[in-house]
């Protein structure tokens, strides 16, 4: 599983990062994290709002930090 | 020994020793501006931060959590129609931009994805303008007057050049947007009139609190004035039904929280400031107590205090030392010399006003204490709109962003209207006022 973070460096995209790396650990999942930070490809995956969050090259979320249990859900851990 | 691993910190000991070394502490000047510094800080920690700035904290939170951003971008898109997609533009900059790292992406994503440049050019000039931390911030230190201002000045203009930019640059072919924005639906649990409602007694009470005392001594606004806790605390009471109702906080947490602060006021009445800080505090522990969108409401609040506080902290005494305190003057920056160059309200003095605040970089809400100082050292009314026009919608580093998404021939034009449009505005706000 691919992870990608899209975000230019603002505050939330660095809390978004840490936030899948302590779910990584916790869970013992074996994902890897990307960090998509140049302006025109986080444009390619459509997003205004930015932190974007991409599980295997879909968007999950864009312009917040989404719950914990919802990245659960979309990882496929209960 | 080698000194190449060790350069970084042999240049960095060389330059602190040095500045130490020439610092002139015996030079009056400079310490009447170190002292400057200082004082300015105090004055804005014991005038602005309680009433101010705390309450613009949550109400920036409210906004990031309730209000749908969803909503508002689906106005963005390519098939968005031209008029709605500039108003909405030009206004949303309330909702979407209180943080100032969100300009840009979303900048680009309107260009390149969305309405194309001129509203993408309309949202990143008004953007960081009127969103409700600046608005606030602007009217209570610098003047009602210059608040509005500030706020009519951006909006219409972000219109009129964003209309300029798409006459002057149209666009040949939309086949490279067929991708369409892709924003996932957010799960909202509140309906749009319980957000606007809960929002809108938080602003009361931030106006409320805020009320200056008028120049006459009868009339509406002085009775307000004279009122304005007693409304306050009735605002507050609205705001616990919210909290209840809206919210669905629970009961038992919100009465604890009245109490406390009706208790505090009938021990305190002569000091309504306690009654609001525990008020303050008491909603803090109960929204952290909770689950959910309330918990999600203080996080983000503390996420713009973290944010914004040190910056602003930064700033004021930035401000202090090179432009010195109201009333006193006495920064590092001679007076003499920044009223030769914006004093009065000439053209030439907007011309440099929008030219420097065009070029300079303001961190979120510092433009505000330089500003004030500025014009205590006999800054122009008319200079000081142009500055605060042109200064935070653009600035070298962010241009140099621009550049990369649109160009060097369309980011020129952009600098140029700015600067042309902050002087004219100023210029003519300053014949006015």
């Amino acid at each position: 599983m691919i992870i990608k973070i899209l975000g230019v460096g603002c505050p939330k995209c660095k809390n978004l990062e840490k936030l899948m790396l302590t779910i990584r650990d916790r869970y013992n999942l074996k994902y890897e994290i990307q960090k998509v930070t140049d302006l025109d490809d986080i444009m390619e995956y459509g997003i205004l709002m930015t932190p974007g969050l991409v599980i295997n090259e879909e968007v999950k979320s864009a312009g917040k930090i989404p719950k914990e249990k919802e990245i659960l859900k979309w990882l496929g851990v209960e | 020994m080698n000194w190449i691993d060790e350069r970084k910190k042999l240049i960095g000991f060389l330059a602190i020793f040095l500045f130490i070394y020439f610092l002139p502490v015996d030079v009056n000047r400079f310490n009447d501006a170190i002292n400057g510094a200082f004082k300015l800080l105090k004055w804005y920690a014991n005038e602005h931060v309680i009433l101010c700035l705390i309450p613009s904290f949550f109400i920036a939170g409210v906004i990031t959590v309730f209000v749908s951003q969803t909503a508002v971008i689906k106005y963005f898109g390519v098939s968005a129609r031209k008029w709605l997609a500039y108003l909405v533009a030009s206004i949303s900059g309330t909702v979407l931009a209180v943080c100032s790292c969100t300009i840009l992406p979303m900048f680009s994503g309107i260009y390149k994805r969305g309405a194309g440049i001129g509203p993408a050019i309309t949202f990143l000039y008004s953007g960081p303008a009127i969103n409700i931390l600046s608005i606030m911030l602007t009217a209570r230190i610098i003047g009602f007057e210059m608040g509005i201002a500030r706020v009519i000045g951006a909006i219409i203009f972000s219109v009129v050049i964003g209309l300029i930019m798409a006459s002057i640059f149209p666009e040949r072919n939309k086949k490279n947007k067929v991708k369409q924005f892709n924003n996932p639906e957010m799960e909202t649990s509140h309906d749009i009139w319980q957000t606007a409602l809960h929002l809108l007694i938080l602003i009361f009470i931030l106006v409320l609190v805020n009320w200056r005392k008028p120049l006459v001594d009868h009339g509406l606004w002085h009775l307000l004035y004279t009122a304005r806790w007693l409304v306050t605390a009735f605002c507050g009471l609205l705001l616990a039904l919210s909290l209840i109702f809206i919210l669905k906080i629970r009961q038992i947490h919100v009465v604890i929280v009245v109490l406390a602060v009706l208790f505090t006021a009938l021990l305190f009445p002569q000091f309504p400031l306690v009654s609001f800080i525990v008020a303050v505090i008491g909603i803090s522990i109960i929204l952290s107590m909770s689950s959910g969108d309330p918990q999600e409401w203080i996080s983000e609040t503390w996420g713009f205090a973290k944010q914004i506080l040190p910056l602003l902290a930064a700033g004021v005494l930035l401000a202090g030392f090179l432009l010195g305190i109201p009333d006193e003057r006495g920064g590092i920056i001679p007076a003499e010399w920044i009223y030769t160059k914006v004093g009065g309200n000439t053209l030439i003095a907007n011309i440099f006003a929008s030219v420097v605040g065009a070029f300079m970089y303001f961190a979120t809400l510092t433009e505000i204490p330089i500003l004030q100082g500025l014009m205590n050292n006999g800054m122009g009314k008319g200079p000081a709109l142009a500055l605060l026009l042109a200064g935070p919608a653009i600035s070298l580093p962010n241009m140099l962003v621009i550049r990369g998404v649109i160009g060097n021939r369309k980011t020129i034009v952009f600098v140029l209207l700015v600067i042309m449009m902050a002087t004219m505005s100023g210029w003519i706000y300053g014949s006015i006022f």
